[in-house]
């Protein structure tokens, strides 16, 4: 089953509808109540990078028998190195940022652990693909 | 899956059909068939929504017959601390108690003496940091079960310790028993201010059985007490002891606050009234809620004040708790016989996991389930999403949820109708039998022209 929602960058108030949704389907499905959670705060996280960093983007969630697949597209400033973002710990957040508890570098490893099969393609001033798959 | 026990029970004969318990459900366990309710024993969790709304008093809550008492030559009354805050400020303590034991209980337990046991093991569980954050209490069943049934994620963050009603019975076996009360002649009961603690006592979650022998309603010992203080047929007792055993902090515990007021350390949040706790809940299986160390929730508005089964009005009940705390002289803890108990009742404080009971689920089977959501979906987007109500089921989604488990027609949808009417695919005839089979005869009566004059 196939669904598609909007993300404005900037509405922090609306983030959180995809997973929202997404997590009343897995429920219906009788998904395990310990894979819903794991994909729900992933693409919790996930929706708010993209309110937090970009412009807009487009969320795609494909649901199956046995696994759920989502695609997070945005339009914005993308990733310059992936493999250093995708470190605990690193951040280009300010100091200032970081003082108000935001920019942990966290946002990344915490999908990472809490996906079966993470993967992001960037392209800096374009935008971030991110794609993930947990399985049931 | 298991059966659940509910304390809820419908009087068909009395019920006119007025689908009030169907739209206030949290749960959604209730839908209209033949003009009367029908609940799903899977969904409902007992929090006496429906109770309150009911305006022909058609649902009632079971309780053991009060004479069975009489069979125990030891009879012991475990009583929630709210109970003396249902009567008037002029009828004292002193009154009401000399009037239980009128009744015939040998004691009086106030069911929150174990708060400070209770408080100890709070306490261990909150600083251990490998506990799952939120911990949320498992002092209100109402709120258990919710969260097995509509959030079953949450299990994990349950705090698995006994409520007091638990601990303290658990204290009255031991220590009568130390005494020299022989186990058969003791016969614990509770009065319970809701409906959800009695289905917890007949059905406990995370336990075996319960250390309680009968449940009596609050509301009904309220009557029968005050009726005894107004004949006044009953000896004053000199000693009012069995209630003042109680420290301030376990005279709050009861209301809205109580068990985070004992947190001293920490974010702590205390939500009351179950709608108010859904939409929590909801959110915090949603998204990474900052921090929150404990969950204090509770199903009624007030807290146990606004249990269904009390007598007085919740914010009276609530102000006259909180006015006993203050003024209350209560021996110290340490003193306390229970307390001296501690560690054996430190030792049986633990309860075994919950499990998930998800409601949402629409088949065992993932592809079945698959196949269902699909057309549910399907058929939702053609309802008119106004939940009216009159195709008997809370929404439109519950009823496309029904009609993809074979148990609903989309033919109930009203505004289907009037399109299939109008397309000819429908005679009115039809329509007015569909109507009928939601909603009984009587309410679909042509008579009703005649009675009411209409041209």
């Amino acid at each position: 089953m196939n669904f598609t929602f909007n993300v404005e960058g900037g509405d922090f108030t609306n983030a959180g509808a995809a997973s929202s949704h997404v997590k009343k389907m897995m429920k219906q499905l009788g998904v395990d109540a310990g894979i819903v959670k794991r994909t729900v705060v992933a693409l919790y996280e996930a929706e708010v990078n993209v309110v937090a960093h970009a412009f807009r983007g487009v969320i795609t969630v494909d649901i199956e028998e046995d696994k759920i697949y989502v695609k997070l597209e945005d339009e914005g400033p993308g990733i310059p190195d992936i493999s250093q973002a995708m470190q605990k710990g690193f951040s280009t957040a300010s100091p200032k940022v970081r003082e108000m508890g935001f920019g942990a570098g966290m946002g990344l490893p915490n999908m990472q652990s809490n996906t079966d099969n993470l993967v992001v393609n960037s392209e800096v001033g374009k935008g971030t693909i991110v794609e993930f798959t947990n399985y049931f | 899956m298991e059966d659940f026990h509910h304390a809820l029970k419908f009087k068909y004969e009395l019920c006119i059909g007025c689908s009030h318990c169907t739209g206030i459900c949290p749960t959604g366990a209730i839908h209209v068939k033949n003009g009367k309710p029908n609940l799903n024993p899977n969904r409902c969790i007992d929090c006496g929504k429906c109770y309150s709304v009911c305006p022909v008093s058609a649902i009632y809550i079971e309780q053991d017959d009060f004479n069975t008492i009489y069979n125990y030559a030891y009879p012991i009354l475990l009583l929630p601390s709210i109970f003396s805050a249902q009567f008037q400020e002029r009828i004292s303590n002193r009154a009401i108690l000399s009037s239980l034991y009128h009744l015939g209980f040998k004691q009086v337990f106030e069911v929150e003496r174990s708060v400070p046991v209770i408080k100890e093991k709070m306490a261990e569980i909150t600083k251990n940091e490998f506990t799952e954050k939120p911990i949320i209490s498992t002092f209100c069943p109402a709120i258990v079960r919710l969260i097995q049934v509509k959030f079953p994620s949450l299990v994990g963050n349950l705090c698995l310790i006994k409520p007091p009603l638990d601990v303290t019975a658990l204290y009255i076996k031991k220590s009568l028993i130390d005494q020299g009360v022989k186990e058969e002649d003791i016969g614990i009961f509770y009065v319970a201010p809701c409906a959800a603690k009695i289905a917890a006592v007949k059905s406990p979650v995370g336990e075996d059985e319960s250390k309680v022998d009968g449940v009596i309603n609050m509301n009904y010992l309220y009557n029968k007490v005050l009726r005894v203080i107004k004949q006044g047929e009953y000896k004053l007792i000199d000693n009012e002891q069995d209630f003042h055993t109680l420290c301030k902090e376990s005279l709050l515990w009861a209301l809205t606050g109580g068990e985070i007021n004992l947190l001293k350390h920490g974010r702590n949040l205390a939500i009351d009234e179950i709608h108010n706790v859904s939409q929590f809940l909801d959110k915090l299986e949603n998204e990474d809620l900052d921090a929150i160390d404990f969950l204090e929730l509770r199903a009624c508005d007030e807290s146990c004040a606004g249990g269904i089964l009390c007598a007085g009005n919740r914010f009276l009940v609530a102000e006259r708790q909180r006015k006993r705390a203050q003024n209350h002289v209560h021996t110290h803890n340490d003193n306390d016989a229970l307390v001296k108990e501690k560690q054996y009742l430190l030792e049986h404080i633990k309860v075994g996991e919950v499990q998930p009971r998800s409601m949402d689920k629409l088949d065992d089977n993932i592809s079945v389930a698959m196949r269902k959501m699909k057309r549910s979906f399907e058929i939702n987007t053609h309802l008119p999403q106004v939940d009216c109500r009159i195709c008997g089921y809370q929404t439109c989604k519950e009823l496309a949820n029904a009609i993809v488990n074979n148990e609903a027609e989309l033919q109930q949808c009203i505004f289907i109708q009037r399109i299939l009417e109008h397309t000819d695919k429908m005679t009115t005839g039809e329509a007015v039998k569909i109507t009928k089979s939601i909603w009984g005869e009587a309410k679909i009566d042509k008579d009703v022209i005649k009675s009411l004059k209409i041209e």
